[in-house]
């Protein structure tokens, strides 16, 4: 009896912990670290004589083209192992760039609060209200796609979020004892604001940001899917989706294995964030 | 109540003016709308001209006040392609749009929320899990891929159904399931887990208590209460599937407001982004106010506040 609640015990402890999510994740991120080492082929190396070539287990397939390979001949294995290079690298960047620059605004709204609050919160209601793909499609038509310009706009979209809820936060932060006792101790604006007030919204950020990495994931995908993201021949995962449109009827891997890749991670980004989120921020529920 | 309306439709003319500069402020004051339009051959007289032409030779402030004027009367120019003015050629695809994204609603809300009841009814029951699983898939895959493959199986392979343009009613089953599976996954986790919370609450036990049947203690006592974050969270929704229809629409070659942005911004059609734009913001901001308002009718607390 006792040695099987043990047991029990020590499986829900097991379940408590981001297994599912955090392998998914660390996965990725090693591959995107070793890529070189893992992809067997050059990812842009055009290869006309072999083109639409099908995986390693179907009749025709390879080792050498592990899953086949597209329309321009590439390795789509090899595209996909680069790709999550540029996914990884967008989706990070342009949430470290939104949260650093809406938690500024919002920390700056919510303590110094009168008429610079007012702007900057109207300014983010303004910008909530325009939807985010028409939003990025404006800007990147008037700027022209590139890599740099989809992290700048994935930013400009997040922003927002980042300074509604830090601005909520540090009003409610700022109703605890240890502010004012803070205060009263001779504490600059600057060190509160730092180191009193941000620490004790930094859970909900970690937890924020994880969630928004996927979604900035999908998001990057799907502009370069429109042709207004990551431009080829880079192997962005939408891109490579984007290409495989056009051949459905004839190579089915080709659309299909980018959209896996992405799925799958935005699966491990969002049970890890889930997990992150019933660890570090307990009061907040899932919506 | 009335007050509270009031205001909120203030704020909302408020949110208009204000996604009219930035409208403004991405198409005139960072891109060149000049550049975008003539052919980058063109001599530097024409170039003027054109400035000319276009008044982006006077100052900002007076180019704003004009774009404004123009604005509030729907006229954004015409389209440099179709040549005719960009706001009619948008509200000719507007319907396309709308019935697109009421279709892809339905889908959600008819299947996200029975199935989150259900799940919430047997929690960790084999029903639920499966549910979970099939909500956690449908929040991570991109709605481009699920769109493809949707087509690769039923058109391609199956060839059950049409996969591309506007049509009868079976044309609008694919567009309408990809649109809507992303927004049916979040409402299924929204409902299970309102549900949940419910069905923990004292009057629920007394309900019980009574002697109600599960079924009635589920469906009238705690649906009932569940139905707020829910009713709030498809507000949102709507925000959500503007954009996606972005892409849907280009997938399955809908004639709706998304394709027509994306072929406009590819042609440097920037009249016609500027309308595109314009319309589905004030769209969204329209429903934002009309959810507002509705959910001052189911709880008159807020009101209040």
């Amino acid at each position: 009896m006792m040695a099987r609640s043990n047991g029990a015990k020590k499986i829900s402890a097991l379940r408590r912990l981001p297994i599912g999510g955090g392998v998914i994740l660390l996965l990725f991120i090693l591959t995107a670290a070793f890529a070189p080492y893992i992809a067997n082929q050059d990812p842009i190396r055009q290869d006309l004589a072999h083109t639409l070539a099908p995986p390693f287990w179907e009749e025709g397939g390879s080792k050498d083209h592990l899953l086949g390979t597209d329309n321009m001949g590439r390795d789509i294995f090899s595209r996909l192992v680069y790709g999550s290079r540029i996914s990884l690298a967008v989706g990070f960047l342009s949430v470290l760039i939104g949260l650093i620059f809406g938690t500024w605004l919002g920390l700056v709204a919510g303590f110094f609060g009168g008429r610079l609050e007012t702007l900057i919160m109207r300014i983010t209601d303004m910008q909530l209200a325009m939807p985010f793909i028409l939003l990025a499609i404006t800007i990147i038509g008037a700027f022209g796609p590139s890599t740099m310009n989809v992290i700048i706009v994935l930013a400009i979209g997040l922003w927002p979020y980042y300074a509604r809820m830090v601005r909520g936060e540090v009003l409610s932060v700022k109703q605890n004892e240890f502010v004012e006792l803070a205060v009263i101790g001779g504490c600059g604006t600057f060190r509160l604001l730092f180191r009193h007030i941000l620490p004790n919204i930094t859970n909900t950020l970690i937890v924020m940001a994880t969630l928004n990495f996927g979604m900035m994931i999908i998001f990057e995908g799907g502009l370069s899917f429109l042709g207004l993201g990551v431009r080829p021949p880079a192997p962005s995962w939408g891109g490579m989706l984007a290409d495989g449109r056009a051949y459905l009827t004839v190579a089915w891997q080709l659309a299909t294995f980018p959209g896996l890749a992405i799925m799958l991670v935005v699966l491990g980004t969002n049970l890890f964030g889930d997990w992150l989120r019933d660890t570090l921020d307990p009061k907040r529920k899932a919506y | 109540m009335l007050k509270y309306i009031g205001k909120r439709f203030f704020h909302s003319l408020l949110m208009i003016f204000g996604i009219m500069i930035i409208i403004f402020v991405v198409t005139h004051v960072l891109g060149d709308p000049v550049a975008l339009m003539l052919d980058p051959a063109s001599t530097k007289e024409e170039f003027d001209l054109m400035r000319h032409q276009m008044g982006l030779d006077q100052p900002l402030y007076l180019q704003f006040f004009v774009f404004l004027k123009n604005a509030i009367r729907g006229d954004f120019g015409e389209s440099l392609r179709a040549r005719e003015p960009a706001m009619r050629l948008v509200l000719q695809h507007l319907p396309a749009t709308i019935e697109l994204t009421l279709a892809a609603m339905i889908f959600t809300l008819f299947v996200g929320v029975p199935v989150g009841i259900l799940s919430a009814a047997k929690p960790y029951s084999i029903g639920d899990r499966i549910g979970k699983l099939f909500a956690l898939a449908g929040q991570a895959a991109p709605n481009f891929w699920l769109g493809i493959m949707a087509i690769l199986v039923f058109g391609v392979k199956l060839k059950l159904l049409p996969i591309s343009g506007r049509g009868g009613l079976n044309h609008l089953i694919l567009p309408a399931i990809t649109l809507g599976f992303f927004g049916m996954a979040a409402v299924m986790r929204l409902t299970r887990s309102a549900m949940l919370e419910v069905l923990d609450k004292d009057y629920i036990r007394t309900a019980r208590i009574k002697g109600l049947s599960e079924s009635k203690v589920v469906l009238k006592h705690a649906f009932k209460n569940a139905l707020i974050p829910v009713v709030t969270y498809v507000g949102l929704l709507f925000a959500g599937m503007l954009g996606g229809a972005v892409i849907t629409e280009t997938i399955y070659a809908w004639p709706g407001l998304g394709r027509l942005a994306v072929q406009s911004i590819s042609m440097n059609d920037f009249p016609v982004v500027q309308s595109v734009a314009f319309l589905a913001s004030v769209v969204f901001i329209s429903i934002n106010l009309l959810v507002d308002t509705l959910y001052c009718w189911i709880d008159p607390r807020i009101s209040y506040k």
